[in-house]
């Protein structure tokens, strides 16, 4: 019995001697926050997958940024608020010499490090999903909500349905079905607006987490009859929703749902349902992508894969993780090249790359990743950097891009951000910095 | 009306699901006074089973056996190791128990079978019937249909067994009272395994269902959160309570849920969908303070 | 030998009734205090501070909170996690609306507003016991989240539904640094497990667990049900409410409704039923290992495979995890039913008679 309890002190010591661990001057550190378990860690799965998978890509086939090699810890957050402090705090320390962007793809943990990241310097990158009024980057310095927002992607989502209809959207019926939580409610002040400004209705239908019974909610929608659902879910809400609309015999190529509920996990599991069912992305699928397939032969060829089950290379979220590592090597790129090419860079100055990135197609193309992503420039009062996504249709195996890159209404989206982080600032006590005086 | 009538019928359909889990609570509460909480999780394992072997090449009927081997071998093990060992622990440890079998069980099934969530056809089209929908204008899946021949079937099955086989009489009697099954002879402990064995069962007929409908994965452990209410207004210890039970909070929580939001909304402005979290739990709390041992439970029960 | 209450002779009521009646259980405290005050602020990392140390101490006090309820007054709750939610978004709201309020006052009135509501979902307990009123408080846990996600009053209208919460200043000074949040929390933490202490050996503490062991015994020798159950409520919330605000205000710093899920209630549950049920230590041993083991683990099962050369992957550690949890949970209800503090207490009376036991 007394065994358990010695297991306290035990792990105390481990601890301490294990956060000790020092990262070579001449390596570049990376802190990766997965989370390949619990209720979402099929979906961590994918994603942490390809961007570790890029990560070893990087150092296989060119040694590194500018030879220094690249070197990760991966630390597992469950997708658990909790944990993914605890996660922060472990990997913090060795983060101090160098870093890349830590990515949570959590967006319960990227609110929790928003302070943290900024006290600490370590650049906090929320590719879809997170803090979205940080597109601001006068208020929010140190966190990136990049590529796009969840409202710029209802605005595009919008965009595209207007394009599609010919008529416009006037006089449209449009329900947006949300899971209920902050991911879910964020796009509703962009649709208001939208709403408002495009005059279609708006129907507002909230799923309670974890989303696994939706008969009222669809039955509700078979009497609206909207002309299109946009659809907010996340996990078993997807598969749920797909397999009600079936049921209720709500035509799946006029629901569109939002880039977290637009991947091969969710359409999977929903077999027949999902066929014709739409969804936004801001990066493609499939291995066709020259980097993709470049991967597939030079990180599995060499055996140091990070996937155990290969099919999964080349899905959504696979791309998406290469994506996002894509955009994090990238920005330690863009430091050396101020900083000093073939040294390794801290938070402060990837901070600052990250907030000049210009990854045009060209640049896309040298990687091979040509359209994989959209072309990306950041700057102080943008964040985001692009705003772009491509809306793709499930074809009963695969997902098939079928619009180019759509961009969202940034007139009427980015206001809205400006005055939520000026909102921010002001309870906070932050004094916004002067983006004109940045360089 | 014809509106309130597609509703009324959609929330009794789904209310048979969450009768399927909740037979697996009764069963083993009746027979062992154990508040089962880790039925959703062997729903989860049940499930997972199925389509584990399944990936590993064998067909649905094959898959479905060795489902059921695996169930009934654990059922039988949790007898042994767990249950057995807290005999005459107040029945809240042996909940507690079950918590824990829980986390067990959410931990050691996708270690298994791998936890990507996966699709398990079953042959069964979740669509509309034309027929009806042409006829009525009401919304039926065939699927529904079928769930609720299987939990009439599998009830049927289940009260034929008490009340013919050797094995189900002792199970009532064991049901009845521990003491005087035990004094007459039925052996406690292999009544316990067979419940479990059965309880099993039970899980796996509502994985296959639950599975079909929504994907085999993680979600659905939360199928028990749903089941507790439906006990709690049908009774721990009746068979058709759980039914009823079902039937009564699938209706009235896809009611509330069309119906009770436009209310508040008037009321506090904003919007508040979204109750069927919590509409079912506090429906139970009501049905406390009015008839505490459910709608068939049997009398005595816990009363300050 | 070194543990002997031998020859400590009690000669006023005021010294027999003191907290700790036993001089080496005294000198004991203080060298914790000491310790846990001046020394480990002096040596801990903020790895230390801000991943394990305020943590620990936050959910040993909602530990505590449950434990007054479920190990002292015998009703089981699975609602802690909603009381904590109450008290976050509580102190939120008094720090944002009540202009200069000063935020330990916040905090209180954080746990006030928690235990009120803690006497509202405790009134089942008056008809009903056992899982009954689990079930019941299941109720809470869903219905408080749902509330707090629903009007939007809470979260100040936030799009997000997510609060951030204020900076915590105390008499003009700023608790910024890991350091001075443990210091701030410890010190809260310390004063409410020492009245808890107290609390339960007063006649409410005796008064809750008569209706604990037998409610029916209870009401015979004149204890009233009511106010003893609600009592329990109130307190117990009240606890889970103040450790909540600290959750919000010096460990996280955003949260939101859904941070505080059933997940985390039972995870409290889990603390008390490993630490010890009825017991104030338990709560803090408890907390302790439920935290520290899945980061033990963590860093020593993909060392241990990679020495025994298994193909051990992120995802199988955390399903190993999980897995350990539940079997812990079993094997503790099994053979020690009273947790870790019982081991301590079986310690305790070895160190009485060693290194002469006989």
């Amino acid at each position: 019995m007394f065994k358990h309890r010695k297991s306290v002190p035990t792990a105390a010591i481990s601890i301490a001697l294990l956060a000790q661990g020092a990262i070579a001057a001449e390596e570049q550190f990376f802190p990766v926050l997965s989370y390949r378990v619990g209720p979402y860690g099929a979906n961590g799965q994918s994603f942490f997958g390809g961007f570790v998978d890029y990560l070893t890509y990087v150092n296989l086939k060119e040694n590194g940024v500018n030879g220094v090699k690249i070197v990760w810890e991966e630390c597992e957050t469950e997708y658990n608020n909790a944990k993914g402090i605890e996660c922060y705090e472990r990997l913090k320390d060795k983060a101090k010499v160098s870093t890349g962007p830590i990515h949570t793809m959590s967006t319960g943990v990227a609110y929790a490090l928003i302070d943290k990241s900024k006290e600490d310097k370590i650049p906090l990158a929320m590719m879809g999903y997170g803090r979205t009024d940080a597109v601001d980057g006068s208020v929010f310095p140190y966190a990136f909500p990049l590529v796009t927002t969840y409202q710029m992607q209802a605005s595009a989502i919008l965009r595209f349905i207007k394009e599609r209809g010919k008529g416009g959207l006037e006089g449209k019926k449009i329900v947006y079905l949300y899971h209920d939580s902050a991911y879910g409610k964020e796009p509703i002040v962009a649709l208001q607006e939208e709403a408002k400004l495009n005059k279609f209705e708006l129907t507002l239908i909230p799923v309670a987490h974890p989303g696994n019974e939706q008969g009222a909610q669809w039955l509700k929608i078979r009497q609206e009859n909207p002309d299109y659902v946009v659809f907010w879910g996340w996990g078993v809400m997807n598969q749920t929703a797909l397999k009600a609309a079936q049921k209720v015999g709500f035509s799946r190529d006029k629901m569109i749902g939002s880039w977290w509920a637009g991947s091969e996990e969710d359409t999977v599991p929903a077999g027949d349902a999902a066929k014709g069912y739409m969804a936004a992305t801001w990066n493609v699928a499939g291995k066709d992508v020259p980097l993709i397939a470049d991967i597939e032969k030079v990180v599995y060829g060499a055996g140091k894969g990070n996937l155990q089950d290969t099919s999964k290379i080349g899905t959504i979220l696979y791309n998406r993780g290469v994506s996002a590592a894509v955009l994090s090597v990238e920005a330690t790129r863009k430091a050396q090249e101020k900083y000093g090419k073939g040294k390794p860079v801290n938070g402060e100055q990837v901070r600052w790359a990250m907030e000049n990135l210009d990854i045009t197609d060209a640049r896309l193309k040298e990687i091979g990743a040509t359209n994989l992503l959209p072309q990306i420039k950041t700057s102080c009062t943008d964040h985001e950097g692009s705003g772009k996504v491509k809306i793709q249709q499930w074809d009963g195996a695969k997902w098939i891009p079928v619009s180019g890159w759509i961009e969202g209404n940034k007139g009427l989206i980015h206001p809205l951000f400006q005055a939520s982080a000026k909102q921010y600032a002001t309870e906070k006590g932050i004094a916004p910095r002067d983006c004109s005086k940045e360089k | 009306m014809q509106f309130f009538m597609e509703v009324l019928i959609g929330g009794l359909l789904s209310g048979v699901m969450y009768a399927l889990v909740a037979l697996g609570f009764v069963l083993i509460y009746k027979a062992s006074g154990v508040f089962n909480f880790a039925q959703g999780a062997m729903v989860y394992l049940a499930a997972l089973s199925v389509v584990g072997c399944m990936e590993k090449g064998a067909p649905l009927w094959l898959a479905i056996i060795l489902a059921f081997a695996i169930m009934t071998l654990f059922g039988i093990a949790t007898e042994k190791f767990v249950l057995r060992k807290l005999v005459n622990q107040p029945p809240i440890a042996l909940f507690m128990a079950t918590i824990g079998l829980a986390f067990f069980i959410e931990g050691l099934a996708p270690m298994v079978f791998g936890s990507a969530p996966r699709a398990l056809d079953l042959g069964i089209v979740d669509e509309p019937i034309p027929a009806i929908l042409d006829a009525w204008g009401i919304v039926i899946s065939k699927f529904d249909l079928v769930a609720a021949g299987v939990a009439a079937l599998l009830v049927t099955t289940l009260a034929l067994f008490f009340q013919y086989t050797r094995i189900g009489r002792a199970l009532r009697a064991v049901a009845d009272d521990h003491q005087a099954a035990l004094s007459i002879g039925i052996p406690l402990q292999h009544i316990w395994a067979i419940v479990w064995g059965i309880a099993g069962f039970v899980a796996l007929v509502a994985g296959l269902m639950w599975g079909a409908r929504n994907g085999v994965q993680f979600a659905l452990t939360f199928t028990a959160l749903k089941a507790l209410p439906v006990l709690i207004i049908g009774g721990f210890t009746s068979v058709p309570g759980a039914i009823v039970g079902g039937l009564l909070i699938g209706a009235s929580e896809k009611l509330a849920e069309i119906y009770l939001p436009p209310v508040m909304q008037s009321l506090f402005g904003g919007n508040f969908g979204g109750i069927e979290g919590w509409f079912p739990y506090v429906l139970a709390l009501f049905f406390l303070l009015v008839r505490p041992e459910g709608l068939f439970g049997e009398k005595h029960i816990d009363r300050v | 030998m070194i543990y002997r209450e031998a020859g400590q002779f009690k000669t006023s009521y005021a010294a027999d009734q003191q907290l700790f009646p036993i001089r080496q259980d005294r000198i004991g405290i203080l060298i914790l205090l000491a310790v846990v005050f001046l020394a480990i602020p002096g040596i801990a990392s903020e790895y230390w501070f801000s991943a394990i140390l305020i943590p620990f101490l936050i959910f040993s006090l909602a530990a505590l909170g449950l434990n007054i309820l479920t190990g002292y007054a015998g009703q089981l709750s699975l609602g802690s996690a909603a009381f904590m939610a109450v008290g976050a978004y509580a102190a939120y709201n008094f720090q944002l609306r009540i202009d200069g309020i000063p935020i330990l006052i916040s905090f209180g009135f954080a746990g006030l507003t928690a235990a009120g509501v803690g006497i509202l979902f405790g009134l089942p307990s008056l008809w009903i016991k056992g899982f009954y009123l689990a079930v019941a408080t299941l109720a809470a846990q869903f219905f408080i989240v749902w509330c707090l996600t629903k009007f939007p009053w809470f979260s100040n209208y936030s799009s997000s539904g997510v609060i951030s919460a204020q900076k915590v200043v105390i008499l003009g000074h700023e608790f910024a640094s890991p350091r001075e949040k443990y210091l701030l929390v410890l010190s809260i933490v310390a004063v409410m497990a020492l009245a808890a202490k107290n609390m339960v050996r007063s006649s409410t503490g005796r008064a809750w667990m008569a209706v604990r062991d037998m409610d029916v015994a209870a009401a015979v020798i004149g204890i009233r049900l009511m106010p003893t159950k609600l009592l329990a409520f109130a307190v117990s919330s009240f606890y889970c409410g103040v450790a909540g605000a600290l959750y919000a205000f010096c460990y996280l710093g955003s949260v939101e409704p859904d941070g505080f899920s059933l997940d985390m209630s039972f995870r409290i549950l889990f603390m008390i039923i490993i630490g010890g049920v009825g017991s104030i230590l338990g709560s803090f041993l408890g907390a302790a290992f439920i935290l520290l083991l899945p980061i033990f683990l963590d860093i020593t099962l993909p060392w241990a495979a990679g020495l025994l050369g298994l193909p051990f992957s992120n995802a199988t550690v955390s399903h190993i995890q999980i897995l350990l949890f539940g079997t812990l949970i079993m094997f503790f209800l099994i053979v020690e039913p009273h947790g870790l503090a019982r081991l301590w207490q079986i310690g305790k009376e070895k160190l009485r008679l060693w290194p002469f036991p006989h």
